[in-house]
């Protein structure tokens, strides 16, 4: 294919895709609606970097207190202990459950901050990163999106669990602080990818377009 | 002349729109995206299998889910017994947040995809006009399909499971295996191209 002639885009057709329905509608000035489903169409998301960023660092706050607070409190006939994420892992370690225990840890702990770092990196690669790595890093945003949801994981065993114990006397299970903290993590960073337009990966570089 | 192009929703690259057959899916060359797809079961197949996993998601939130016997004393515990349990002990977030991806959401999904379905079949026997609400549910349901995470609490009951028979006593339920075979219809629910449905209600 031609080296230095620029992929036709949409955009530089004039045109705007919808979001919803994929309706392609021609551009003006003012706000715009698609004609077949209604919905309101943007040229890219609003505000696209600044909203990520903004719920990248909201989740990265409450990824301390998800961490250092107990997730779940366990009060048995001699005593109570105060569980963190880790904690669970290190005790599915220690009993014998390995594989368990790789997988929350993965799922709650590696995943979560890779996943934040990822879009942190995404966001900066915007403005500053190379044509080349274009399609590495929309790979990066595909699993990002994928693997997001998956982090709930800790948050369902803890309610469950929470819902199940209840021997009073004997043993109980009650959730803690840092289950909720956790959970807004997750649906923070999912805000914060859907927010993320990744055709501003694409945008700005006709130079260099190899394909 | 635009209905002939579509442009790549993930990098914005024009193409000129093919015609799939079932079960066909076009991707983008540039950035490797799904551009559009055509399913492989069509919608009033389709409408069979939600109004399947709409009885399953009954039986899945109707009965408990696990039941737990220590020292004689047995304890069961269902879905919204555990929400309600988490409301009323203070962490409402958190009840939130679980009865929201669990329950609302799917539920509204799997509403929301019988009433869609039901129309795009009618109006392709011919005749029927797409109601005014058409459009309004189909794009709610496409903003709100991420937030319905059935498969991954049922890994948690799972992993649930295992916690727990270490301390106790535990007994799969019925609505256990209500949520695997509803994971499995949703699986198959979920990977039909929502997008599909604006064409097939028109033509």
């Amino acid at each position: 294919m031609s080296q230095s002639l620029p992929v036709a885009t949409a955009d530089r057709a004039g045109l705007v895709a919808c979001e919803h329905c994929g309706t392609l509608s021609p551009r003006h000035s003012g706000p715009m609606t698609c004609p077949r489903c209604g919905a309101v169409l943007h040229r890219r998301k609003p505000d696209s970097l600044n909203r990520t960023w903004a719920l990248l660092v909201a989740a990265m706050i409450l990824y301390l207190p998800a961490n250092l607070l107990p997730v779940m409190v366990t009060t048995s006939l001699f005593h109570k202990t105060h569980d963190t994420i880790i904690s669970g892992v290190v005790y599915f370690w220690n009993t014998g459950s390995v594989g368990l225990a790789v997988l929350i840890f993965s799922f709650s702990i590696l995943i979560p901050m890779l996943k934040m770092g990822a879009l942190g990196f995404l966001v900066i690669s915007v403005r500053h990163g190379s044509a080349r790595t274009r399609r590495q890093r929309m790979v990066l945003f595909r699993i990002v999106e994928f693997v997001g949801r998956w982090s709930m994981l800790d948050v369902f065993v803890v309610a469950l669990m929470a819902g199940l114990v209840r021997f009073h006397s004997l043993a109980m299970v009650e959730a803690g602080p840092a289950a909720a903290a956790f959970g807004a993590v997750v649906v923070l960073t999912m805000l914060a990818s859907f927010s993320f337009d990744s055709r501003l990966i694409w945008d700005n570089d006709e130079k260099c377009d190899e394909r | 002349m635009t209905e002939e192009l579509s442009a790549c929703p993930e990098c914005d690259a024009l193409y000129r729109k093919r015609r799939l057959n079932r079960g066909e899916t076009a991707r983008c060359p540039r950035c490797g995206a799904r551009l559009y797809g055509r399913a492989r079961l069509g919608p009033d197949q389709m409408l069979g299998l939600v109004t399947g996993a709409l009885l399953t998601f009954i039986i899945a939130n109707a009965y408990p889910i696990v039941v737990m016997q220590v020292q004689g004393v047995s304890n069961s515990a269902t879905l919204s017994g555990s929400i309600l349990t988490l409301w009323s002990e203070g962490r409402r977030l958190m009840a939130v947040l679980v009865f929201a991806t669990t329950q609302l959401f799917p539920l509204l999904d799997l509403v929301a995809m019988t009433a869609l379905l039901s129309v795009a079949v009618r109006t392709r026997r011919g005749g029927v006009r797409r109601p005014g609400w058409f459009a309004p549910l189909l794009r709610f349901l496409q903003s709100m399909r991420p937030w319905g995470m059935t498969e991954v609490f049922m890994l948690g009951v799972l992993v649930a499971l295992v916690k727990l028979s270490n301390m106790a006593h535990v007994l799969p339920g019925v609505a256990l295996w209500a949520f695997g075979a509803l994971t499995i219809m949703l699986a198959a629910i979920l990977s039909f191209d929502l997008r599909s449905l604006w064409d097939e209600a028109e033509s």
